[in-house]
């Protein structure tokens, strides 16, 4: 758990440098890479795989905020995504003429808006709850979603859903060209990393972390810990909303299909596979779901695409509660203590 | 430094190996096939790449002395993942053609997304949504394989004729084809002067049905009823247990070969269920049992008899070798020539000759069959008809037909049959 | 009045099914802490054996023990090689268990494929019994079932009641450090109830199996409802599963009958009310902070 926190910030030092201090050299590879990489790869790469890993990611890092640092597992958090891309086809209108055509301007932020207000009502109803209990109320309240809209003829166009949903041309631009849809999931997805990162280290953050580990004696300082674990679930739910409009114009369609227990399991999937205790897991997770999803089919045959990520998601909770962060960081450590055998006696 | 270096030639080699020039006249021809093969409805998936398979191996595997070469693709059934999987073969693997997917969702999400790839043809697999060649069809979507609604063509006339069937009530799961089987049963059933006494709906994976067997209406002369094979046999079960007696009349996919062959006494109750659809197991015609023999031959592992989804990706694979036949592999130009052949193309067919109409949708004949014994204890189903060059408005006009909207849960209303 | 008396029947008959699958998870957990999400997977592997057996026998009661019998033995196998590792460690077991599942029901489907498989009843528990001062038949198997489940209540009642190995599982819910000490084998009594509550969990599959039919994703309904149950009617409680089953088999059935469209719907509505009003269940002890 201390490994969450690598570094203390000291009270004197600005947001800024708190943020810069950690920045090695490998992150600004990293981070040309990202920024070089759809002009050198085809549509399908900027797009299917790295848009998609962004944009799953984006949901998978709302569910490590709350899992990471809140010690709360909502299998909700695709629920809350889908939602809001629901939204964004009952304002924004989808094709058939279905839905409101309000300007894109009021239809986004409202369908961010009314998912991050259910995600605060999830939370304030799960935070009652521990454990077992907060996984099963997110998953009931998921369930009853995808038969709610599946059934649902007058809002949610009830088996057929909504299709023919694309980013709106704001700016002049056509966002669905794959290097500027690539940018816009970039943005979003770095927008959350680090906003999940920020708040890690402000003291919002640290109490929840706090509240995790010692729920009584946080109370006893006089923390309002029920507040503080709402307050989670409501920024989870509007990171989570965030990829959730992006994931509509990803596959630009929504049906209860796309909220149905597969896909739930599928973030909780992704979270645990990367890494719960570092918001760049969700991210690593979500490349080796997406490419698994993609070329499984190549590599094994296909059929058994569901007892190859059974197995390995088997294996991660098995051997590595920190996922392949968790794997990387052992291997790491394995090497430096091979190379200065001394250095830690 | 040396790391960024590498890092950035490694994602140029990859974009390099993953894109591909222009297809040209010597270069073998990509066909991707998209079907289920993962989840609950891989067994379909596979039954469609096995029609699919037939058809490529029909050929030879060349076409106009260009090699086929076949990229495969699977979903799991959701339009989501059959978009994704789209994507990988059009942008990834480059695919000329693309032939699929299987369901309805699925068939509606790509024919959109046949909009936005227009140097590519795609031709359905197996999918029946009404709405996917009706409401905003795209150029380059074809489906040589009928739909839901045309399915059910001639069995409301039937069942009134043949049976006296005049007041019925209609039992469904709760989604889009089911209502496209009603709409094409009810259409008419109800212009024969057929009564519905209520239409029932029960939420999909319902599978305690006694409480709607409870609320089944009494007069009536029999139960029409559109669910999947499994379910068919646990509301049977369940029907005749609360003692139910009405006799029933079936969805396409209701009286399928796995209920007929399953065991216990619920089976018999079968006997003289009247349904309809693209395919008849039984029927005797040279041509459709040269196609079930070479289909057992070629997957003897494979079900008893070539299904609704070897079918369909058979036919659709077909008209697509047909017609490339015909223009000699001439991809150019985008796929014009190519287009024009399979506009024009009066495809034969083990169930019969195949067109296409204004908006790319198969005119196919269409068979009206019952459940009969077989007499050594075995049931089939026995053909009683076959209604011909069925079109996708069932012979209305088309802007009469469409003046009636989509088939929907409370569309065709019982209220117009009463 | 007569939809309403068969509702009625329909959603206690259903209760019974419930129970059966709920009480083997709730048995579990109530003991050792042991979050099993496999307990689904359970009942529909429990159910394929026992067909796969009735198909190669011909005898539906074989197939009935084999079905309980070879889950006890999963059971057993699953506590010895995979929770006797992570003892309290309820995230870990709900995510290893969750991987569990999927990779089951994966392995099922190559296994069994995707047809429905149905068994055959034998004549005894066929057609139809006339319920008494009513004009009414009521189908036989049906009420077989909820017998199945009255007697394994009350059997698993005494058994937690009256006999020593019972008293010795009770005694390790309330503390289970004082019942090692005292020289008990834990860890063989663990086994046993988890075999037990696999053993239900199988008995279920075939039972429900042999109305409902068996097909892929049966295995999440009825992990579901079971979950749906056991929190409802308080965790750990076989008096709380009873009257769990009961009002969530009569909220489906009267959903079906009165207000179809949204019948999914309603049973989860039930739940996140209890949780959020009564987290710890209708008959449940309250969960200590």
């Amino acid at each position: 758990m201390a490994s969450v926190i690598e570094e203390t910030p000291r009270e004197s030092d600005g947001v800024l440098a708190r943020l810069v201090r950690p920045v090695r050299w490998y992150h600004l590879v990293i981070a040309l890479v990202l920024l070089v990489f759809p002009f050198v790869s085809t549509g399908f790469w900027t797009v299917q795989i790295a848009a998609q890993t962004f944009i799953l990611g984006t949901i998978a890092l709302s569910l490590m905020l709350l899992a990471g640092y809140g010690g709360m597992v909502s299998l909700s958090q695709l629920t809350i995504a889908g939602l809001a891309g629901y939204m964004v086809a009952v304002f924004g209108g989808a094709s058939g003429g279905l839905g409101m055509f309000w300007p894109p301007i009021v239809a986004i932020p409202l369908a961010i808006l009314i998912a991050t207000a259910f995600a605060t009502l999830v939370g304030a109803l799960s935070v009652r709850t521990e454990g077992i209990y907060t996984i099963m109320i997110t998953l009931a309240v998921g369930m009853a979603f995808y038969f709610f809209v599946l059934q649902n003829r007058e809002i949610f166009n009830a088996f057929n859903g909504f299709a023919g949903l694309r980013p709106p041309p704001v700016l002049g631009i056509n966002w669905r060209q794959p290097e500027y849809f690539y940018f816009l999931s970039l943005t979003v997805a770095a927008f959350g990393y680090f906003l999940v990162l920020y708040l890690s280290r402000a003291p919002f953050g640290l109490a929840l972390q706090a509240v995790r580990d010692n729920p009584r004696r946080m109370r006893a300082l006089g923390f309002n810990i029920q507040a503080h674990r709402i307050a989670a679930h409501a920024l989870a739910g509007f990171i989570a909303a965030l990829g959730g409009v992006l994931m509509v114009w990803l596959n630009t369609q929504i049906s209860p299909g796309s909220v149905g227990l597969g896909p739930l399991i599928s973030i909780l999937i992704i979270a645990i596979l990367g890494g719960i205790l570092h918001p760049i897991g969700p991210f690593i997770g979500a490349l080796i779901f997406v490419l698994l999803d993609n070329f499984a089919m190549q590599l094994i045959g296909g059929d058994r695409f569901n007892t190859v990520i059974g197995l390995m998601f088997l294996l991660i909770v098995l051997f590595s509660p920190d996922g392949v962060l968790g794997l990387w960081k052992m291997a790491r450590e394995r090497l430096k203590a091979s190379k200065k055998p001394s250095a830690d006696w | 430094m040396k790391r960024l270096f590498t890092k950035v030639a490694t994602a140029g080699a990859l974009a390099l190996a993953v894109g591909v020039g222009p297809a040209q006249a010597d270069e073998p021809i990509r066909i991707g096939v998209l079907a289920t093969l993962e989840g609950v409805f891989a067994g379909p998936g596979q039954d469609g790449v096995r029609g699919f398979e037939m058809a490529i191996d029909e050929f030879g595997g060349q076409v106009a002395g260009r090699d086929i070469r076949v990229y495969r693709a699977s979903s799991d059934a959701s339009p989501d993942s059959a978009l994704r999987a789209a994507r990988r073969l059009v942008e990834s693997d480059n695919v000329d053609i693309l032939i699929g997917p299987l369901s309805g969702a699925e068939g509606i999400a790509v024919k959109n997304y046949a909009h936005e790839q227009p140097q590519v043809t795609f031709l359905n697999g197996s999918s029946a949504a009404q709405q996917t060649t009706l409401e905003n069809p795209a150029e380059n979507f074809y489906r040589f394989s009928t739909e839901g609604v045309q399915w059910q063509a001639g069995l409301g006339t039937y069942v009134i004729e043949e049976k006296g069937y005049e007041r019925v009530a209609i039992l469904a799961e709760d989604y889009a084809f089911p209502y496209a089987q009603i709409k094409g049963f009810m259409t008419e059933f109800c212009a024969a002067g057929g009564t519905v006494a209520e239409k029932m709906f029960v939420p999909l994976e319902t599978r305690d049905y006694s409480s709607v067997i409870a609320r089944m209406p009494r007069d009536i002369d029999a139960i029409y009823v559109v669910m999947g094979g499994s379910d068919i046999l646990n509301f049977l079960e369940q029907y005749q247990q609360m003692g139910g007696q009405a006799p029933l009349i079936g969805g396409s996919i209701s009286v399928d070969q796995t209920i007929l062959s399953a065991e216990g006494p619920t089976r018999d109750y079968l006997i003289g269920t009247p349904t309809s659809g693209p395919i008849a197991d039984d029927w005797e015609d040279e041509r459709w049992r040269a196609f079930q023999d070479r289909y057992r031959e070629m997957f003897p592992d494979g079900l008893p008899s070539p299904g609704l989804f070897a079918h369909a990706y058979y036919v659709n694979t077909l008209a697509a070798l047909t017609a490339l036949e015909e223009v000699g592999g001439d991809l150019s130009d985008g796929h014009a020539a190519f287009r024009e052949a399979l506009n024009n193309l009066e495809l034969e067919t083990p169930t019969g000759v195949i067109s296409v109409d204004h908006n790319r949708q198969a005119v196919a004949d269409i068979f009206i069959t019952e459940v009969a014994s077989d007499g050594e204890g075995g049931l089939y189903n026995r053909v009683v008809g076959i209604r011909e060059g069925v079109n996708q408005t069932l012979g209305f006009p088309e802007e009469e037909f469409l003046a009636n909207g989509f088939a929907e849960r409370d569309n065709p209303p019982v209220e117009d049959c009463q | 009045m007569t939809l309403f008396v068969l509702t009625v029947l329909n959603g206690l008959t259903l209760a019974g099914l419930y129970f059966l699958v709920a009480s083997g998870f709730s048995l579990v957990f109530g003991l050792m802490r042991n979050i099993n999400l496999a307990h689904g997977s359970l009942y529909l592997l429990g159910g394929y054996i026992g067909y796969s057996t009735f198909r190669t026998t011909g005898s539906w009661e074989l197939g009935v023990a084999v079905g309980a019998l070879s889950m006890a033995v999963a059971g057993a196998v699953l506590q010895y090689c995979i929770f006797r590792f992570m003892e309290g460690q309820a995230l870990r077991q709900t995510l290893v268990t969750i991987a569990i599942s999927i990779i089951a029901a994966d392995l099922m489907l190559w296994y069994w494929g995707a047809t429905a498989y149905q068994f055959t009843t034998p004549d005894w528990v066929r057609g139809a019994t006339p319920i008494p001062f009513l004009q009414l038949a009521y189908p036989t198997y049906r009420l077989f079932v909820l017998l199945s489940a009255v007697v394994v209540g009350i059997a698993l009642w005494l058994f937690l009641n009256k006999t020593r190995i019972g008293i010795m599982i009770r005694a390790g819910v309330d503390d289970k450090d004082m019942l090692d000490a005292s020289g008990v084998n834990v860890q063989v009594l663990f086994c046993v109830t988890f075999a037990v509550g696999a053993a239900l969990a199988g008995l279920a599959g075939v039972l429900g199996g042999s109305y409902l039919s068996l097909a892929p994703g049966e295995d999440m309904r009825f992990l579901l409802a079971s979950l749906i149950v056991v929190i409802v009617g308080g965790m750990g409680s076989i008096v709380g599963a009873a009257v769990g089953a009961v009002l969530i088999g009569l909220t489906e059935q009267f959903g079906l009958a009165y207000a179809p469209s949204y019948a999914p719907v309603y049973t989860f509505l039930i739940l996140v009310f209890v949780l959020a009003f009564r987290p710890q269940g209708i008959m449940g002890r309250p969960v200590e902070t």
